[in-house]
């Protein structure tokens, strides 16, 4: 008896140490140098002629006249802002990345990409309760991880009305992370069936935007629109968990436009 | 040893002409000697097609003489089997599998032979009786987590026979490798386990690097490693939450859950990525730590070290948290040993395996790591192991982030070693990661091999559930916390 009482007693002084640590969204601070949040392109320092980054890019993202990153394409690493002798390319803090569109994730300058909010029949019903269900398809494991994280203390998803569930059929769409690899495929299909209509499916990641770094690869389908249809991209590699918390929100049009 | 192999440091190029080819039956017999007197282990075992001869490589580690051995044979196209090593070493089981998969060769004799990765058929072990009943899951879980699928032979709860079947993240990272310019290398080596990206990515700088005979600076070798144990510390902590949220212990899985984070966050600080992206780069690392930020790192570490020890000791005082973790889950050392599990895996079976204290490099050499061994190899010592290493981590970063010499943190790689062979081990937060690599007359790659811990650890997986209650396996299952991805390629 007596342990159970002092294992009580550091329970609740454990528990006023930790105190409150569920962070504001949007965040009121911005996230720290140095992140590599969304990229930003100065289109008057870039000069005509050089294809120093286009060439140095691992993953084909940059492409020259006009200078134009492709976020679905992008992994945020530093090979184009290391190669560029005029620093056109540089990273903001800004977690900002997530697309209705594939296209719209080309940028050209520091424009944000645009998410169109669901239309009023869909948010009606998604707009307060939206049920998710994850399929890894391939991916390292890192955008799950980071999916994971969204349900820790600090950004708690589920203050949002949003959660993951364990099956298809208690869902009302899919988060797909990875490439889609082609022993994945059928599962994925047959889950995307299992997820009563209307339904709707969120790619997360550069490679389940477009194949990523295992793009061409014979073993993967390069992403999964090319299986089932996507309604919302969100970059990353991994996107940070507030990349995806700003994505699923402004896609519910519960985001004011900036 | 004798003149059957060579022996070799870790992260140290050989010529390939100073290997010598032997005779398949010296070759096999030569293995088994070295690794059932428990000297020796299985590290890699693969094969390189050349021409019309397929040669297989064994890369043999003898932990306790810190000597890393290979021997080499080779195969004819027209007879591409050999006496298969299984029935006399299990170890080598998930190796001749993949090497039957990747290559063709026919094992003789494995027991086993089912697919590894790809999608034939594959033959699921049965049990047959009264009041039996299999339970399939897999590959799309409840959970957040990779695809596998998992087969239980079942009796009311207590399961006779549990077996994994993989592949179903594959890549084709291996191929991938060969045709890649080096920057997609670099980035392909951090996509292998997205839970050890600096792990992995350290592997494969030192095979460029040492392959280029490039020596690293001291600044770049300090922050490598302070990047490698903040990882082991996150993923430490992080699993120590799920294990606390799978036996319903929700107070602790919220504050380990968060200090996970935290530590995801101090390697932000200095990667720029939560999970330390394009940071490590052949030849050095590409961001530095002035003074100032030196100082605020060691702040958040103290704060997060106190933390973290306070959660740990509500864990592990805690008589319910205890009566679930006991006794659960058992993997005797005579099967650790027979199966060759690495990392805090083996470790918790009693087994002296660390690639820090056995084939050490860079920073480890200068300051040894204590290798923390428990002997109960139940759930309960999985997850003690991880207690104790996170506490030796934080110490070893306190020290280190006091003493990082004032250098350069890059200095770029020349051409690789032409006809080559080298072998990189990195104990990474799962255990011992090993990359392997050779290069043709022009010094390009012609194999690459990787061995992620969870290669070596699956099999201890479905070996622990062995008698256990069904209702165990999430518990057990997070005290592995196995990569699919890695195992996966």
């Amino acid at each position: 008896m007596p342990d159970t009482i002092s294992n009580m007693w550091t329970i609740i002084k454990n528990r006023l140490q930790q105190g409150y640590r569920t962070q504001a969204f949007p965040p009121r601070e911005p996230l720290p140098v140095p992140f590599r949040g969304r990229p930003v392109i100065d289109p008057a320092r870039c000069q005509s002629g050089c294809q120093a980054c286009a060439n140095a890019c691992p993953t084909h993202a940059l492409t020259t006249h006009p200078l134009t990153i492709d976020l679905g394409r992008c992994l945020f690493c530093q090979d184009c802002v290391a190669a560029c002798p005029d620093g056109a390319i540089t990273y903001s803090q800004d977690y900002r990345l997530a697309a209705s569109r594939r296209e719209d994730l080309r940028l050209r300058d520091a424009e944000i990409p645009k998410v169109h909010r669901l239309e009023e029949q869909m948010r009606t019903l998604f707009g307060r309760s939206l049920k998710l269900r994850a399929v890894c398809a391939g991916s390292c494991n890192g955008c799950d991880l980071e999916l994971q994280a969204l349900n820790n203390v600090v950004f708690d998803l589920s203050r949002f009305g949003i959660q993951c569930v364990a099956s298809p059929r208690h869902a009302d769409g899919l988060i797909i992370t990875g490439p889609v690899t082609t022993r994945m495929r059928l599962a994925l299909e047959k889950t995307f069936a299992a997820v009563p209509d209307p339904k709707i499916v969120i790619a997360i990641g550069a490679c389940a935007i477009n194949g990523g770094p295992f793009e061409g690869s014979p073993a993967v389908c390069n992403g999964a629109d090319a299986v089932i249809p996507v309604d919302l991209y969100i970059p990353g590699c991994p996107p940070h968990p507030l990349t995806i918390l700003d994505g699923f929100l402004r896609l519910l049009g519960r985001l004011k436009d900036r | 040893m004798n003149a059957l192999g060579v022996c070799l440091a870790n992260g140290v190029p050989a010529a390939l002409d100073t290997v010598p080819c032997v005779d398949v039956a010296a070759w096999r017999q030569w293995i088994i000697e070295t690794c059932k007197g428990s000297t020796g282990r299985i590290v890699a075992l693969f094969a390189d097609a050349h021409g019309d001869r397929v040669r297989l490589y064994a890369i043999i580690g003898m932990d306790l003489q810190h000597e890393l051995w290979l021997a080499a044979t080779e195969v004819c196209a027209r007879a591409l089997h050999y006496p298969s090593l299984t029935p006399d070493l299990p170890e080598a089981h998930w190796f001749e599998r993949e090497l039957y998969e990747e290559s063709g060769v026919v094992p003789q004799g494995h027991p086993w032979l089912k697919p590894l990765r790809t999608d034939r058929p594959y033959p699921f072990y049965r049990v047959d009786g009264e009041g039996i009943h299999e339970v399939a899951v897999g590959p799309v879980h409840a959970g957040i987590i990779e695809p596998g699928h998992f087969r239980f032979q079942c009796h009311g709860e207590k399961i006779f026979h549990l077996e994994i079947q993989l592949g179903y993240q594959h890549r084709g990272v291996e191929s991938l490798l060969l045709q890649a310019p080096p920057a997609r290398r670099a980035i392909l080596a951090e996509s292998i386990a997205g839970d050890t990206v600096i792990g992995h990515m350290l592997a494969h700088a030192h095979v460029v690097e040492q392959l280029a005979g490039r020596a690293i600076p001291a600044r770049a070798e300090g922050l490598r490693v302070i990047a490698l144990e903040l990882e082991r510390l996150a993923n430490h902590v992080g699993d120590l939450g799920m294990l606390s949220a799978d036996i319903g212990f929700l107070t602790a899985a919220n504050y380990f859950g968060r200090l996970r984070g935290e530590f995801l966050n101090l390697l932000m600080a200095l990667t720029g990525n939560r999970y330390g992206r394009s940071f490590i780069r052949p030849g050095g690392v590409l961001l530095d730590l002035s003074r100032t930020e030196i100082a605020a790192f060691q702040k958040r570490l103290t704060r997060s070290a106190k933390e973290v020890q306070a959660v740990a000791r509500l864990f592990f005082s805690a008589t319910s948290v205890l009566d679930r973790l006991e006794q659960t889950g058992i993997v005797e050392t005579t099967a650790a040993q027979a199966l060759g599990l690495v990392g805090p895996a083996a470790r918790a079976s009693g087994l002296h395996r660390d690639v820090r204290h056995d084939y050490p490099t860079g920073d480890y050499r200068s300051s040894p790591f204590p290798l923390v061994r428990l002997t109960t190899g139940d759930v309960y010592a999985r997850a003690r192991i991880r207690g104790l290493e996170v506490q030796h981590a934080l110490d070893f970063l306190q020290r280190r982030l006091k003493s990082l010499p004032q250098e350069k943190i890059f200095l770029a790689c020349g051409a690789a070693q032409p006809s080559a062979i080298i072998v990189s081990l990195v104990e990474g937060w799962r255990g011992e990661i090993a990359h392997v690599a050779i290069t043709d007359r022009g010094g390009a790659f012609t194999r690459y091999k990787i061995v992620d811990p969870s290669f070596h650890n699956w099999m201890g997986l479905q070996i622990a559930m062995r008698g256990g209650q069904i209702s165990d396996f999430p518990l057990c299952n997070k005290s592995f916390n196995l990569s699919y991805a890695g195992h996966d390629l």
